[in-house]
């Protein structure tokens, strides 16, 4: 029983990252306001939130299961309180931490429409935070965090995030970016 | 009854979600943000929407990206 715990634990914190990844990625297309081939705007946002909730719901998994395992020798504390772990504190913090971020993500993300924009906005700022945070607690506490595969995927994600937010800061992300350029000319 | 989806101009960007979900109901200006595609009963900022759209119109008010859409009774003037 504890051997699939622990197994079940590191497989759920994997697919948790892997769906973080991909949903920033969609969130990224998102905030641009285009299409793209086949999918309309409302379904990636839509997609956006789905796999949100998806990779939320295997952090939940992925640090209930570590709970009741004996080995990780995790407790309610460290789920919450970053930095008191018993093993590798500094990495299981920084999980810790992105655990925290996602809370806050998710309840401002779903409350959008009774707390407001600004508010939502403010906090959806720190998704640019959680990200690269829980990839470094992968790495760092993951039992596989510095087997070459994964390395491989980590970097593999680090450029496709890169690139996705080097496009967010350039002049021409919004779709209409062009037509409102040209407009105040 | 139909509806009047109201427009925030503060808050609108043009993103275009709007839109998509109501192709019958709204345009795009060319700097991307909704113009009510019937002229007559609806204006820049209120725009009317049919029994068979409310269903699309919710789901706008919902997906808007900047919160910008809000449904209401029409005024009977
Ligand atoms: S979805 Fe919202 S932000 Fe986008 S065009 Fe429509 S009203 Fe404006």
């Amino acid at each position: 029983m504890d051997n699939a715990m622990w197994a079940f634990g590191r497989v759920s914190g994997f697919a948790s990252l892997a769906f973080f990844t991909v949903s920033v990625l969609l969130g990224v297309m998102t905030r641009s306001g285009r299409p793209l081939p086949g999918l309309p705007r409302f379904s990636i946002t839509l997609i956006h939130r789905n796999i949100s909730l998806l990779a939320s719901v295997f952090l939940v998994l992925h640090v209930g299961s570590l709970l009741l395992d004996s080995y990780a020798k995790l407790t309610v504390t460290d789920v919450l309180v970053p930095f008191l772990g018993s093993y590798r504190p500094f990495w299981q913090g920084l999980g810790t931490v992105a655990l925290d971020l996602v809370l806050a993500l998710v309840v401002t993300g779903l409350l959008r429409h009774r707390i407001g924009q600004r508010t939502f906005r403010a906090v959806h700022w720190f998704s640019y935070a959680m990200w690269p945070i829980a990839l470094a607690h992968s790495i760092g506490n993951g039992t596989n965090g510095t087997s070459t595969w994964f390395v491989t995927l980590a970097v593999a994600s680090v450029v496709a995030v890169g690139v996705a937010i080097v496009w967010r800061l350039s002049a021409n992300f919004l779709e209409t970016a062009r037509a409102r350029q040209g407009g105040l000319t | 009854m139909s509806e009047l989806l109201h427009i925030d101009w503060t808050k609108c960007d043009g993103r275009g979600l709007c839109t998509e979900l109501l192709p019958n109901v709204l345009g795009r200006d060319e700097w991307g943000y909704p113009l009510a595609r019937r002229r007559g009963t609806s204006d820049r900022t209120n725009v009317v929407i049919s029994t068979n759209d409310a269903e699309a119109a919710r789901d706008a008010v919902k997906l808007c990206p900047k919160l910008a859409l809000s449904l209401g009774a029409q005024r009977s003037a």
